[in-house]
């Protein structure tokens, strides 16, 4: 078996069907999750805090497997792949965590290298993608700073630039624009929203409203009480292309 | 291989902090104690083997005939007798100036000028090495012997009263090679130990690592090499106390040459199994902390 270089032509990059997860013996946390996410589109996720959307990206950046349903990911079931297989799928996908997960020890260009260092670029390759990055999140000159001698926000951009540096083809950001300033927000935004025209499929999940009226074509997803609805009917979920 | 190669800019995904937590040096101090009991045990099996070997086939005629005289001829006779025989390897009559400087070690008079030590009347002793190591049926041929030759005589096998020597030499030996074995198994404990807390210590970063995609196998070369690295620094401090340990008993027992204690001594081969362990117990650590860390891994997704 191969591992799929995209979603199949014409296929989504990520089905959910019938999706559901719990914690050990407890409730369902997410009930009948179903929808597809199209290749090169922009989602956002929104739901009140406790309504499951860290645990639905959870599922989406592979640190999850479904209590139950179908989770097909690049055309692939990722319920019945072996263990082995996901690292090749996790280094498709860039996640941008709520709590930064910075490596402490590790300054700002060595964690924002991370990706491309564990896929095996060489140092000359990468020295020019993340200096170029560095500057663009505004942190040139601290390149050699670690996490705990910067700001939230400092943290927060270093945490993104660490999740796009190997331009991934799904973005997962889990409240990427809480701990910066509106100016830096926008622009975060709009770095997602050039990935997202380079063909990278973006998920955020976010509590902000408004942010989601600042990407045009922007689908919504909404979580309530773990269950999905599609207020703006953009999932159109069947799919269209099952049977 | 023993320490993975890991690129630079990968090794810094773990602090450096070597020789600052325990193990380097729990490891030096079972490593040195390990060390110390393969050589005991190596120098007591050599020297029991050495005894046993000694003693297998001896046996010592001792005639007590009143007339010093006629003791004495009667050993002669019995060791020319002997000598013939196709069932003897050798015989010799122990000389009595030889007797008297043994007995002198006891009385205080070593040098064997006392008129008392030398008044006393001692037995002739003839010793014996039988061809092979079946005593059975050059013993009942002996005996035959010693009855024509020199009747009255006792015939001592030595195998009789240093046997149990012997016994309890090897049975030291086998103790400290089960010192060695238990040993090592808290070694391999130690570095479980030491591979479980390096990854719940570094949890955040592995999960993170996990992430973006690193595989298992590239997570544990990283602290198969960490782990592996701290785990010789103290193999190798282990070693050198050890070594110098030894070399000093070695210096003292080279003084002495009296009895079973000259049969002590390690030999090439146990020179060797030495100098091997400290190897042996770097690839173990190596593997030890390779396998704990994979079925530690194997529980994250």
């Amino acid at each position: 078996m191969t591992d799929a270089s995209s979603a199949r032509p014409g296929g989504a990059m990520v089905e959910f069907d019938g999706v559901g997860l719990r914690y050990g013996p407890d409730a369902e946390v997410l009930s009948d999750i179903s929808f597809n996410l199209q290749p090169g589109s922009f989602y956002f996720l929104t739901g009140a805090s406790g309504a499951g959307k860290t645990s639905l990206l959870k599922m989406l950046y592979l640190a999850q497997r479904p209590s139950r349903g179908i989770v097909r990911l690049f055309g692939e079931d990722l319920v019945a792949m072996p263990r082995h297989r996901l690292p090749g799928f996790r280094r498709r996908i860039g996640v941008v965590f709520q709590d930064f997960r910075l490596i402490p020890h590790l300054s700002a260009r060595d964690n924002i290298a991370l990706p491309l260092r564990i896929a095996g670029v060489s140092e000359e390759d990468l020295s020019g993608p993340v200096g170029e990055m560095l500057s663009w999140i505004g942190l040139g000159d601290r390149a050699d700073a670690r996490p705990a001698t910067l700001s939230g926000g400092e943290q927060q951009r270093v945490a993104i630039a660490r999740a796009v540096i190997a331009r991934p083809q799904l973005l997962v950001a889990d409240e990427p624009t809480g701990n910066v300033d509106p100016e830096m927000a926008m622009r975060l935004l709009g770095l997602f929203e050039a990935l997202n025209r380079l063909g990278t499929t973006v998920v955020v999940a976010t509590h902000d409203i408004h942010l989601i009226s600042r990407i045009e074509n922007a689908q919504m997803m909404r979580l309530e009480k773990g269950r999905l609805s599609d207020p703006t009917g953009a999932l159109r979920y069947p799919p269209a292309n099952r049977a | 291989m023993i320490i993975p190669r890991v690129p630079v800019q990968h090794r810094r995904l773990l602090p450096d902090r070597r020789l600052s937590g325990p193990t380097p040096w729990v490891i030096a101090i079972l490593m040195m104690l390990t060390l110390l009991a393969a050589a005991a045990g190596v120098g007591l099996a050599r020297s029991a083997n050495a005894i046993g070997a000694a003693i297998a086939g001896r046996v010592t005629v001792q005639i007590v005939t009143a007339n010093p005289v006629t003791r004495a001829e009667q050993a002669a006779a019995l060791r020319r007798a002997a000598a013939a025989q196709p069932f003897v390897l050798s015989a010799r009559s122990v000389e009595p100036e030889e007797l008297q400087a043994t007995l002198g070690q006891w009385f205080g008079a070593a040098e064997g000028d006392d008129p008392v030590l030398k008044s006393l009347p001692l037995p002739a002793l003839v010793d014996i090495d039988f061809v092979g190591e079946d005593r059975t049926d050059p013993m009942r041929q002996l005996e035959a012997l010693v009855a024509r030759e020199a009747p009255g005589a006792r015939i001592i096998p030595h195998a009789e009263w240093l046997g149990p020597v012997a016994r309890l030499i090897r049975s030291l030996a086998w103790i400290a090679g089960g010192m060695v074995v238990l040993m090592t198994l808290a070694s391999a404990a130690v570095v479980i130990m030491t591979a479980r807390a390096a990854l719940a210590t570094h949890f955040p970063t592995i999960e993170m690592l996990h992430m973006i995609g690193a595989t298992d196998r590239q997570i544990t070369r990283l602290f198969q090499r960490r782990i592996a690295i701290d785990t010789a620094y103290g193999i190798a401090l282990g070693t050198v106390v050890a070594a110098a340990i030894l070399l000093l008993i070695g210096l003292q027992w080279s003084g002495v040459t009296a009895g079973l204690a000259a049969t002590a001594s390690l030999g090439p081969a146990g020179w060797a199994l030495l100098l091997a362990l400290p190897l042996l117990a770097i690839a173990l650590a190596a593997l030890t902390a390779r396998q704990t860390l994979l079925a530690a891994l194997k529980k994250i997704l």
